[in-house]
């Protein structure tokens, strides 16, 4: 592996295990910012699905309301169990850069089980939603509900297809300077997911438990 | 370890301030619009504990541009919640399909004199 490093950019060569050896590649120390600048956009794209939450929250078509539909002490142990991987996630990033690769893969498959745990608990909501039929069909206010509530699950989902692939691959190639880079822009994406969350629990939640 | 402290800092802030906002929803403390806005309050607060704790925003080094680049997405933010409500609840106001509650709109909030 060679490093030389100039006022802005480092040039390290990836490390594989395969026919690619010795290729080198232009790793600039932005990858972060421009990650960053993503999630910038997801928030707009989540603030128009909360925008549009609250326009249609007493759109309910004669049907159930939040209030009838939600149970929240449920909502808080998903809520709980989120944020506790985010924390996790944090913890990992710790022993990322104390370049602990055991405790960074544990760390991750622990953030990883309460995020899988944390997407059953809100499928099995939608499937009980469904089976009643209050699905995102039934009225203006369950479509925005499953929008705005699905979009984030599937972000989730993502994250954790995200953490699957990290996990394999440190525990293949060790803590390299890119997997090290990724972990980094992956606990960005989870941080933000919790947040978005914090936003999800209060306004579709707790304020539509207020009938407000 | 200031790193761990950091998140265990943020954890134990965010637990705290969930629970509050959820016991305040579950035990009634507060209805209605008052509700709300603790509620929002306490949500904003734990956004800027994990924003801080969790994602180490600060207005130094190499997170200063990413605090700069939040500050304008929470403007976009800001325009598009605060207009999307605004203008739909006009709307709203302006399309009412119920002819009484339209008429009250005309006569008590315009001040059109009715002529029947």
């Amino acid at each position: 592996m060679s490093q030389s490093t100039s006022v802005n950019e480092a040039v390290l060569a990836v490390e594989s295990p395969s026919p690619n050896k010795g290729i080198t590649a232009l790793v600039t120390p932005t990858t972060p910012l421009g990650f960053w600048i993503y999630l910038m956009t997801d928030c707009v794209l989540f603030a128009t699905l909360f925008a549009t939450f609250a326009v249609l929250r007493h759109n309910t078509n004669g049907g159930p309301g939040g209030d009838e539909l939600f149970s929240l002490p449920y909502v808080l142990a998903e809520t709980l169990i989120l944020l506790t991987s985010s924390f996790t996630c944090g913890l990992a990033m710790v022993a990322t850069h104390a370049k602990r690769r055991n405790w960074t893969i544990a760390l991750m498959a622990i953030t990883a089980l309460l995020g899988a745990a944390f997407l059953y608990l809100e499928l099995h909501e939608f499937a009980h939603l469904a089976a009643e039929g209050n699905n995102w069909q039934r009225s203006g206010f369950l479509s925005a509900f499953f929008t705005l509530v699905g979009t984030h699950g599937l972000h989730i989902t993502i994250g954790l297809l995200w953490i699957g692939v990290m996990l394999i691959n440190i525990a293949r190639q060790g803590l390299t300077a890119s997997h090290i880079r990724r972990l980094g822009l992956l606990s960005m994406f989870w941080h933000f997911l919790d947040i978005v969350w914090i936003f999800i629990f209060t306004f579709v939640y707790l304020v539509g438990a207020s009938g407000v | 370890m200031r790193r761990t402290l950091s998140y265990i800092a943020g954890f134990v802030l965010s637990i705290i301030l969930t629970m509050v906002a959820y016991a305040i929803v579950v035990n009634h403390y507060v209805v209605g619009w008052a509700a709300v806005f603790s509620l929002v309050g306490l949500a904003v607060v734990q956004l800027l504990v994990q924003l801080l704790f969790f994602l180490h925003l600060s207005r130094h080094g190499e997170a200063n541009n990413r605090l700069l680049l939040f500050d304008f997405t929470l403007i976009v933010v800001i325009i598009v919640v605060a207009g999307s409500l605004w203008i739909m609840h006009n709307l709203h106001y302006n399309t009412e399909p119920q002819v009484e509650v339209l008429e009250e709109h005309i006569v008590h909030d315009e001040g059109v004199k009715p002529q029947h």
